[in-house]
Parts: C-alpha cells; sequence; structure tokens
C-alpha cells in the first residue's frame, strides 16, 4: 500500500490530491464560519444581533448564502468581455488558495515544503491583483473599472513595505522556509522568543499593509460602497461574485497565517513546558483574525490620498529603515544576539 | 512651536487603541436591537396604528356618520355614505378608508365625537395587492373586534392627559 503511494505516478498524484482536499475542504468550511464570525463581531460592536435565525445562534448563516448565491441567476452585463470577466474571480480564488500549499500547520504538515516557500506566498498574493483588474476591466462599466484601477495601485503600494517586512524577517532567520522561520523562534522561553518581540514595530506594520493588501476596512477603497457602488464586483452575481467573495476571505485567513507563522511562532506553544501543536496556529490565527475584524468595525475608511501617503511616506521608509537595522543588528549579534537566530547558513 | 505630542499620538497609534478598547468595550454591553417577530419594542398608547371602527358593549356601531372625520381628514383618504336605517338610527351604508392615502395622523380620531373610529396599536398589516389597502366598513369592524380590549385599555391609559 505505502509502495503504491510512494512509487506509483498514480499514487503519488492521488497522494498528493488527497493532501490537497485535505487542506482545502477544512479550510473552505472554517472560512463559513469565520464569515459568520466577521459579521457577528461587527454587529456586537455596534451593538446589533448579527446573524441568529439559521441554524443554532446563527451558525448555519453562511451556508445558507453560499446556498443563495448558487441559486442565483448569473447576470453577464451586455458589453463585457464574457471569458475575462468569468476568469476573474477564479483567477482571485485559485491565488488565494494556492499560497495554502506552502503554510505548514504543524511541524512538517505542510503540502509542498520548498525552501523559498515565503517568496512563493509574495509571487502569488501579487498575482491575485489580476482577479481584481480583470474583474473591473471585463464589466465594461465605470465604477468596476474606477475600483479595480484603486485596487491595483493600492495592492502594489502596499507590497513593497510588506516585501521589505518579510525581508527583515528573513535576514534574522537566514531563511525562507517557513518551517525554518518557525524553528527559529523556537527556545526555552515560549512566547519571548517570537519574532513579534525584536519585530514589534514590522508587526505594526504588517498587519496594517496586511489589511490593504487584503482590501479591508479601512483600505477597502476598491469596494466603497459609498463612492463606488461595489467597485469591481458591481457587475458581478451568483456564483462568480461567491468566488470573489470567498477569495477574498481566502486571503485575509492567509494573511492570519502569515502574521502567525512570522511572528507569533505559528505551531509553538506560548508557555514553556506546554506541548507544540496545530492547535496553537489555529488559536493564533483565530486571534489574528479577531483583530481584523474589530478593525472592521472600528474604523472609518481612509481617504484615497491618506492611504497612498501612508504606504509610500510612512510604511516604505520606515521598514527600510528597519531592513537595515535589523541587517546590522543580525551581523553584530546586538541586543543579545535576538536579531541573528538563524536556522540555516549565518 | 510643533506639537510633537500630536505626531507621538499618530505615529504610536493611539486612536487606534482607543477606538479598539472602546470597541471591544461595546462588544459585552447589551444589544440594542430585538428580534423583531419574536419581540417587540414598546408601544405608547397613544400610538397611531391601523384604524378600526369601534363598538359599544351591547353590539351597537359607534358611529353616528358625523362626517367629522372625513371634512378633517387631510389626505381625503375617507369616504362615507349615509342613510336612516329601518329603526331610524343615522348610521353610515358605506365607510371607506384609503390605507394608501393615510397619513396617519390621528385627526379622524380627535375629531370623532363617540370615539367610533380610532387608529390601534396594530403596525403589521402589510398587503400583497394594493387593492387589499382600500378598507371598507366590515374590515374595520372586524378590526375594532379584534383589537378592542388593547384599544380601550390604550384609551383608558390616555384619557387623564385629554
Amino acid at each position: 500500500m505505502a509502495d503504491f503511494f510512494l512509487n506509483t505516478t498514480l499514487g503519488m498524484i492521488l497522494l498528493i490530491v488527497g493532501q490537497i482536499f485535505l487542506v482545502v475542504i477544512p479550510l473552505l468550511v472554517a472560512l463559513a464560519f469565520l464569515m459568520y464570525l466577521d459579521r457577528k463581531i461587527w454587529a456586537s460592536v455596534q451593538l446589533r444581533r448579527g446573524p441568529n435565525v439559521v441554524g443554532v445562534y446563527g451558525l448555519l448563516q453562511s451556508f445558507a448564502d453560499f446556498g443563495k448565491y448558487i441559486v442565483k441567476e448569473i447576470v453577464v452585463p451586455a458589453g463585457a468581455d464574457r471569458p475575462v470577466f468569468f476568469m476573474a474571480p477564479m483567477v482571485t480564488l485559485v491565488m488565494a488558495l494556492v499560497a495554502w500549499a506552502v503554510i505548514p500547520f504543524n511541524d512538517g504538515w505542510v503540502l509542498s515544503d520548498i525552501n523559498v516557500a515565503i517568496l512563493f506566498v509574495f509571487a502569488v498574493s501579487s498575482l491575485e491583483v489580476y482577479g481584481v483588474i480583470m474583474g473591473g476591466w471585463a464589466s465594461n462599466s465605470k465604477y468596476p473599472f474606477l475600483g479595480s484601477l484603486r485596487s491595483a495601485a493600492q495592492m502594489i503600494s502596499y507590497e513593497v513595505s510588506i516585501g521589505l517586512i518579510i525581508i527583515g524577517v528573513i535576514i534574522s532567520t537566514g531563511s525562507m522556509n517557513f518551517s525554518g522561520i518557525v524553528e527559529a523562534q523556537k527556545s526555552d522561553y515560549g512566547l519571548l522568543s517570537w519574532y513579534w518581540l525584536p519585530h514589534f514595530p514590522m508587526l505594526i506594520l504588517f498587519f496594517i499593509s496586511a489589511l490593504a493588501e487584503t482590501n479591508r476596512p479601512p483600505f477597502d477603497l476598491p469596494e466603497a460602497e459609498s463612492e463606488l457602488v461595489a467597485g469591481y464586483q458591481v457587475e458581478y452575481s451568483s456564483t462568480p461574485f461567491l468566488l470573489f467573495m470567498i477569495g477574498e476571505l481566502v486571503a485575509v485567513v492567509l494573511m492570519c497565517a502569515l502574521i502567525s507563522l512570522m511572528f507569533f511562532g505559528g505551531w509553538l506553544s506560548p508557555i514553556p513546558g506546554l506541548p507544540d501543536g496545530i492547535f496553537w496556529m489555529i488559536a493564533k490565527m483565530g486571534i489574528v483574525f479577531f483583530f481584523f475584524s474589530l478593525i472592521k468595525a472600528i474604523t472609518p475608511r481612509y481617504r484615497y490620498d491618506q492611504l497612498m501617503r501612508l504606504g509610500w511616506k510612512v510604511f516604505l521608509p520606515f521598514s527600510l529603515f528597519w531592513v537595515v537595522f535589523v541587517a546590522f543588528a543580525a551581523k553584530f549579534e546586538w541586543f543579545w544576539g535576538i536579531y541573528a537566530r538563524y536556522t540555516v547558513g549565518g | 512651536m510643533t506639537d510633537y505630542t500630536r505626531h507621538a499620538k499618530y505615529f504610536l497609534l493611539q486612536d487606534f487603541y482607543q477606538g479598539m478598547k472602546l470597541g471591544i468595550k461595546y462588544m459585552f454591553k447589551p444589544k440594542a436591537t430585538i428580534n423583531y417577530p419574536h419581540e417587540k419594542g414598546p408601544l405608547s398608547p397613544r400610538f397611531r396604528g391601523e384604524h378600526a371602527l369601534r363598538r359599544y358593549a351591547n353590539g351597537e356601531e359607534r358611529c353616528i356618520a358625523c362626517k367629522l372625520c372625513e371634512a378633517v381628514c387631510p389626505a381625503q383618504a375617507i369616504t362615507i355614505d349615509a342613510e336612516p336605517r329601518e329603526d331610524g338610527s343615522r348610521r353610515t351604508t358605506r365607510y371607506d378608508i384609503d390605507m394608501t392615502k393615510c397619513i396617519y395622523c390621528g385627526f379622524c380620531q380627535e375629531a370623532c365625537p363617540v370615539d367610533a373610529i380610532v387608529e390601534g396599536p396594530n403596525f403589521e398589516f402589510s398587503t400583497e395587492t394594493r387593492e387589499e389597502l382600500y378598507y371598507d366598513k366590515n374590515k374595520l369592524l372586524e378590526n375594532g373586534d379584534r383589537w378592542e380590549a388593547e384599544i380601550a385599555r390604550n384609551l383608558e391609559m390616555d384619557a387623564p392627559y385629554r
């Protein structure tokens, strides 16, 4: 049996497909509940009840919504570029899901353990902007196009600072592999040895950049309903819209996973002595997601020039300075060498 | 002189920490909304909802066809025809309210000398067709019979302030 899965081509393909389903299906089911949680948190901050009718405490609300989206009619605008119009949501969703291939959930629990994992995630999540641009362009309508233009500029601006923040983490780890990054954060001091402490300003910057990168409030300008109706999603309905929605949320959860892995030690236990495991990873992602939801509830939307000013005039210089600082701190082992915890090389 | 505290607060994201604190505080406050179809908010005794024509305790209808309500109605939603009944008393043969015209001002119940036409506490009378909102005398009397208990209680509670 083991021989079939490890040595024959068909067996290997089946094994990989099985592993993919093992990641994607729990992810999508969790997504439905995270969507519910997001709405519930948003509602409770505004003193509303939120969804509470479908299922116990409204837990099945997202499944009801999915069902509704699927049975609705797909409306294609008259002047739309049909192939591109239908490709756009698929690109968004696929690009958001592909990045999960390199995210480890536990020691060794990873689909593809490649050595440039962090670069892969960065590259794939950059491609997500194509879904947005294609959707806006193919709709052949004004607001979607304006929304997609905004989105393109926004995502590219914030990718610059995300890239620099990632470089800081890579410098102090010496590895681009997520397992390596997590291993580098392992020590006898529990949560004090994770990167959130030495890289604290970057944690905040990464969190805010992640909000901008995933078009979450307060940076949801591409879909600012008061200005652009719904941005690039205006002409979408039914399943294509559902794919956009899931794609965006998968990207948000991916950012939660990245923050947990890079700054909060992934599956490592916060208290020395307790066993490490996947539950720590899930708990950390949940906490980060809670803050994503909370920020959505408490912040007003930024103006576009404020968004650009923040990205280019504040985040870029600050993260650039931090890269230089971390490089020196790692080279000369300042601060008892907390910036130089290599797992590879040195 | 530059206000350095403002800059410091801006870079330390003080607004966001305060916002988060407030957000989390509000998360645990009691909800302001109610489960509407199952729970309902309180209504004042003066609430002006769906109209009803009331009867006396012996079953005799109160309306004496004085047409004051028809005259006072600013939306001209009320139409009344009247002629003497067999026993000689003046009664309406037709009492229509066009609920789509009505602005729920309550002038009809103010004008009524015998408390016959009143606006009851019911506000859930949406219909699927427009025609169903053209209320006739039968419908209004039926409303009066159905809501008599609530209407009588509301009138009694409101009486000291009139």
